[in-house]
């Protein structure tokens, strides 16, 4: 991410914001990132922030070549990820909205939900009753949870009213559902976008909706410093109004020591409040299998080979 | 005039780089005369950790090469090391070998690379084989890499001991992972700078230095590593038997006092086929 000082070019509306919530200190928040990868977690504390990071999960399959088969098995691993009954299930999984109801039979009745991306995912570059239309089914067949994209084209163009109209509809269309609104940060480009984008979605979303770092269809995800602008949006944004908004780092998460370094980013700056899966969750595929093989390593003391925890990786 | 004399830091090649342990621990290295020489990184089980997973990431690519090319790798190690006889035959001359000792460690060193750098192309000949069966099928056996192979090298011939058992495992595809001598480790640093310059993949071989205490009963209970290829103590080998039966994972034990390194019978076609996955097939008879 590009620390890009307040520029003359930026405009007017875009000024007007910060002169609102204030701009972000990016070498500040480079620096205090840095910092979280060297905790030191171990044992008890270990194994407390992998299981925890497990039940945050959105087990995510979005793929086109998803099929209702797929989803099943994803299904079956959410509710049961171990055969350790000391390992939670995860706390979503996350499908087109095509694969809402074939999940919806396996997880119903558990405590795991069904998130379904929505409103013309990834790109969000088709008519708004289209995507109100395609968030409406996606609840109607059974989605607990709505991943929306927000409109990069208009927030770049500076046409905020535009993008919390359009995040507002779709509120209204989520009924009882909740909304993660994804901010798309890799589109968005500056720290500072970041933070302008997440107030202006936290202003329209309600208790207990999220804001979500990104889609994961491009090429940057979510990082520790892109996290870190939000939940600080957050903090301040909970401060100020007494709202307090969910955060979901989406993409790019692989390995079981980074999702413990954002567990530690939430500590530190919002608190354990936040430590929950209904204020917290992780955007992942792939760091299920990572945080199954740093468990057992826990619990048998033996480091564990990766093929023994995922269904289709090479196996050397 | 006099200058001061700029020392190396010796550090291990894991992964195609030379990195010190994660720990940051050393321990100080005496030579032969018991003057101090460096500090030698004394790696952790979390560096073993880094190695299998180093190992792995190249394995892939290392069994897809041809025969013929890890043929040519090989050999070109071999070239490397005849290259550089004179600094490693030094090296072993500090640490207490006898001068025709360790000259002749480094040439046969050297043989040894070549040796089964020829086996490359051919040991699949020999060891695979087509079958007789009764039915209407050709029932054939090939033989695959198993994946990362462990290796705990002897204390006596730290060169030559080594490569002798890191030799006949990568030629087939596999890849290694390797605690150098605890006694002797300097002629590993100096073997890995050779692996750098020989067209070897990083990764294919890494090599470890540190306290065999410390790290024998994780190179037992990882389960990433397929086999174990050590020259060590009885109650090793019992650490790592109990700990391979755990993990599911070949042993291959050699008697580091009895081996006569420097004899015809210490490199064998046989050394590979221990580090061999052997696969049979049934293919229908065409009409």
């Amino acid at each position: 991410m590009v620390c890009d000082l307040m520029k003359a070019g930026q405009s007017a509306s875009l000024r007007k914001l910060f002169d609102e919530i204030g701009p972000v200190d990016c070498v500040g928040i480079e620096e205090r990132v840095a910092k979280y990868a060297t905790r030191s977690i171990k044992k008890v504390a270990k194994v407390w922030g992998l299981k925890t990071a497990v039940s945050m999960l959105d087990l995510t399959t979005l793929e086109g070549k998803d099929t209702p088969g797929k989803v099943a098995s994803l299904c079956r691993k959410a509710l049961r990820p171990s055969d350790d009954p000391a390992v939670p299930s995860v706390a979503a999984v996350c499908v087109y909205p095509s694969m809402v109801r074939h999940a919806k039979k396996h997880v119903a009745g558990t405590s795991v939900k069904v998130a379904s991306v929505a409103t013309a995912f990834p790109s969000g570059q088709a008519p708004l009753k289209t995507r109100l239309a395609e968030v409406r089914a996606a609840v109607a067949d059974g989605a607990d949870e709505i991943d929306m994209v927000i409109n990069r084209g208009a927030f770049l163009e500076g046409e905020f009213g535009e993008v919390q109209d359009e995040i507002s509809a779709v509120v209204e269309a989520c009924g009882a559902a909740a909304l993660k609104v994804i901010l798309e940060v890799s589109e968005l480009e500056t720290y500072d976008n970041i933070r302008a984008a997440s107030f202006l979605a936290m202003e329209v979303i309600r208790a207990g909706d999220f804001i979500k770092t990104s889609t994961g269809k491009t090429s940057l995800n979510a990082t520790l410093g892109n996290n870190q602008v939000m939940i600080e949006a957050i903090r301040d944004f909970y401060l100020d109004t007494g709202v307090a908004i969910g955060m979901k780092p989406a993409g790019g998460i692989r390995t079981a020591k980074q999702s413990l370094q954002f567990l530690i980013a939430i500590k530190e700056t919002l608190g354990d409040a936040w430590l929950t899966n209904k204020r917290y969750r992780f955007g992942a595929s792939s760091l299920l299998n990572d945080l199954l093989r740093q468990l057992e390593k826990e619990k048998t003391g033996a480091y564990q080979a990766p093929y023994y925890f995922s269904e289709a990786t090479e196996s050397y | 005039m006099s200058r001061l004399p700029i020392t190396k830091t010796p550090k291990v090649y894991v992964g195609g780089a030379f990195i010190r342990s994660e720990s940051s621990r050393v321990f100080p290295l005496p030579d032969a005369r018991g003057d101090f020489f460096a500090n030698i990184p004394q790696c952790t089980r979390k560096d073993l950790r880094n190695a299998v997973e180093a190992a792995a990431k190249a394995g892939p690519g290392w069994a897809k090469r041809t025969a013929y090319n890890r043929g040519q790798i090989l050999y070109r190690l071999g070239e490397m090391l005849e290259a550089r006889a004179a600094e490693m035959t030094a090296a072993l001359i500090r640490f207490g070998a006898p001068k025709a000792r360790a000259a002749r460690e480094v040439g046969l060193t050297v043989d040894r690379l070549i040796y089964y750098a020829g086996w490359a192309d051919k040991y699949e000949q020999v060891l695979g084989s087509v079958n007789p069966v009764a039915a209407p099928y050709f029932n054939f056996t090939v033989t695959e890499p198993m994946g990362v192979v462990g290796v705990i090298a002897p204390d006596t011939l730290p060169l030559l001991g080594l490569v002798s058992m890191v030799a006949p495992a990568i030629v087939s595809g596999n890849t290694v992972v390797a605690l150098a001598s605890e006694r002797h480790p300097y002629p590993a640093i100096l073997l890995g700078e050779m692996l750098a310059t020989s067209d070897l993949p990083g990764g294919v071989v890494n090599l470890l230095t540190g306290f065999r205490k410390e790290l024998v009963p994780t190179f037992a209970t990882h389960t990433h590593l397929r086999a174990i290829s050590a020259a060590v103590t009885a109650s090793e080998r019992k650490t790592i038997e109990l700990g391979a039966a755990e993990s599911v994972k070949r042993t291959h034990f050699v008697d580091a006092e009895k081996t006569d390194w420097f004899g015809d019978r210490a490199q064998s076609l046989y050394e590979i086929r221990d580090f061999l996955e052997l696969k049979t097939t049934w293919h229908p008879v065409g009409a």
